[in-house]
């Protein structure tokens, strides 16, 4: 049944990839000034849903396993902020993170141990049920969630000095946007460490193939566990810092559709690669918000674009331009 | 006395239509091995034709006679063969190519369906709730005890019945079931015995989504077709399936009336868990039996 492509993870040397990440970083770091602020929120919406993106490629890309219950660990991580603010007063961002990967990590812990368990279409139904628990508990106990109106987060303080009072979008596009990209930045590496360690190379081995990774030594479970755990602790990142962002957050987030909007940027950008689900989320949040404000049947465009991504290029964006880069050298 | 026998029946009015829907669910993943994730855009689009087509002759005899409630009740099932209609569409055309690959892209093209028919019917009825309540009302309603119960729901929940055993009878007692049945149990093998498989699925898949059509069209007198009911009913149906078992039949009966059993408990006693209530069990029976209480493991 699966035909999925051994490993097409190249080892790439990290002096050749700096020559990738160091001017990408340079452009990122250069925008504010080049583009106005409503650009710039945008990119900061799209790098968070980067994060989001790239903690869900280590249990999709890495370790095969489809997860349609993301949007409950991006929900804990924006809820858990939302929550620390109502109940707790707190108004610093670090603490903010902190909070959000504790909650996430117990919560992930928990519904970990259920679902790896099982791969394929049992794993996917069996992470959509639980994260469509958390998505009923956030929609129906609205003395706590707020409901469908949901909670207000405002601005928050970052490193303890840096606050919103007074321009709230200049705030956004300026310090919180490099604050989001200072987080994406780490979170960029950390994930790149992770999958070119030894670790990493455990999870590829079991997608290939899970009888050979169990013969030569690998405690199948427990690797698939850890994977579970730490995609959804950078998925809970991504919504801790996605709420400040939006000021408000919704039962909407935890609802699985959301979950499909992941699995969505992440096969838009290529699953097969390590920038693909950056570039997928950076560019599906453009398409999304440009065809909302096109037009109100932007469901239908989005939905064309993934049936004919998923019919014609299964390997998205990134793979597609690696094809076309090396037939272009080859010549 | 009378309150308990409500309960039971509004548990019943619910397992009929979800068994309507998750059983076409459960067939289609039962003979392909695909899970369809537009499944309940199909039971919205069999809502939204019905009381399209109700709303019409309504109002074209609103100048003239009363069309008669024998006529709209023929008409009814319009919705059913119109969702049928688009199975047998989109399967041969879309769905086919996706066989021999990754489930993740089969779950994928059915996720971008759900999108393009959710704004298809956007597009087509607007945005505003479409209803057909004129069967509903016409059929009045009877006098339970101390309470009164609407007449119509009787008959969802005998069209939930009669669906239940023609699919059984269909299933195990004609020469079309056999072979259905052998090709989901051995694609390969019935193949190679001169089944042809293509047809054996278009088939599947059209009969599935007629139920879910059906689901749609006998519910819709009662609630009007509202944007969103198919994202909801998916939801539900997951876990009647999951319940009762992927791609078991008898599963799906059970699942849906231990599902409709817990929703009417829960919409009494435990409203604000109601819906974690039925995700939690969903994911205990997972946890517990992963092939379903009557799945094939």
């Amino acid at each position: 049944m699966s035909t999925v492509t051994a490993a097409v993870f190249e080892h790439r040397s990290p002096v050749r990839t700096l020559g990738w990440a160091l001017p990408a970083l340079v452009i990122l770091l250069a925008l504010p000034f080049l583009v106005d602020q409503y650009q710039t929120i945008l990119l900061a919406y799209g790098l968070v849903m980067g994060i989001a993106a790239l903690g869900f490629n280590l249990l999709l890309g890495y370790t095969g396993l489809l997860s349609f219950g993301h949007s409950a660990y991006f929900g804990v991580g924006a809820y858990s902020v939302a929550l620390m603010v109502k109940y707790l007063g707190v108004t610093s961002m670090e603490l903010f993170l902190v909070g959000a990967i504790v909650a996430c990590v117990l919560v992930t812990a928990v519904f970990g141990v259920a679902c790896v368990r099982y791969t394929k279409i049992f794993f996917g139904i069996l992470t959509m049920a639980l994260s469509q628990v958390l998505w009923s508990l956030a929609f129906k106990f609205f003395w706590v969630t707020g409901g469908t109106d949901g909670l207000r987060v405002p601005t928050p303080t970052l490193l303890g000095a840096i606050t919103g009072k007074g321009d709230k979008i200049a705030f956004l596009a300026t310090a919180y946007y490099y604050y989001v990209l200072g987080v994406f930045v780490i979170c960029v590496a950390v994930m790149w460490v992770i999958v070119n360690s030894p670790f990493g190379r455990a999870l590829q081995a079991i997608r290939d193939n899970e009888v050979r990774a169990e013969f030569i030594g690998i405690r199948i479970r427990q690797y698939r566990w850890v994977a579970f755990l730490v995609s959804g602790v950078f998925t809970g990142l991504a919504g801790a810092l996605w709420v400040p962002l939006n000021g408000l957050t919704t039962p909407d987030i935890m609802h699985w559709t959301f979950s499909g909007e992941i699995v969505f940027m992440t096969v838009l950008g290529g699953f097969r690669s390590f920038t693909g689900p950056i570039i997928g989320a950076i560019v599906f949040n453009y398409l999304k918000t440009y065809a909302v404000g096109y037009t109100v049947y932007w469901q239908l465009l989005l939905g064309v674009v993934l049936v004919v991504l998923v019919l014609s290029l299964p390997t998205g964006i990134v793979g597609t331009a690696d094809r076309i880069w090396k037939r272009w050298r080859a010549r | 006395m009378d309150i308990i026998i409500i309960h039971v029946l509004n548990a019943l009015l619910y397992a009929s239509v979800l068994f309507l829907i998750a059983g076409g669910l459960s067939l289609i993943y039962g003979v392909m091995r695909i899970v369809n994730l537009a499944h309940g855009n199909l039971y919205a689009f069999g809502a939204y034709v019905s009381a399209w087509v109700v709303g019409l002759l309504v109002a074209r005899a609103a100048e003239g006679t009363a069309p008669s409630i024998a006529l709209l009740l023929l008409v009814l099932p319009a919705g059913a063969l119109a969702a049928a209609a688009f199975g047998a569409l989109l399967e041969p055309t879309l769905l086919r190519p996706f066989y021999k690959r990754a489930e993740e892209y089969q779950l994928l093209v059915t996720f971008g369906l759900l999108m393009i028919i959710d704004d298809v019917i956007r597009w087509l009825w607007g945005p505003y709730p479409l209803t057909a309540s004129v069967l509903f009302e016409n059929f009045g309603s009877v006098n339970i005890g101390e309470s009164i119960y609407p007449t119509y729901n009787f008959l969802v929940i005998a069209v939930g019945g009669l669906a239940a055993v023609f699919l059984w009878a269909f299933i195990y007692k004609t020469r079309f079931g056999v072979v259905l049945r052998a090709t989901s149990q051995d694609m390969r093998m019935s193949a190679a015995l001169g089944v042809n498989v293509n047809r054996v699925y278009v088939q599947a898949f059209t009969l599935g989504c007629l139920m879910a059509g059906l689901g749609g069209a006998i519910i819709v007198p009662s609630q009007s077709a509202v944007l969103g009911m198919g994202v909801d009913a998916l939801i539900l149906s997951f876990i009647v399936v999951v319940v009762g078992g992927l791609g078991s039949l008898e599963g799906a009966l059970l699942g849906a009336l231990i599902v409709g059993v817990v929703r009417e408990l829960g919409i009494t006693f435990f409203p604000e868990i109601e819906l974690a209530v039925l995700y939690l069990i969903a994911a205990v029976v997972l946890l517990i039996r992963p092939a379903g209480l009557f799945g094939r493991a």
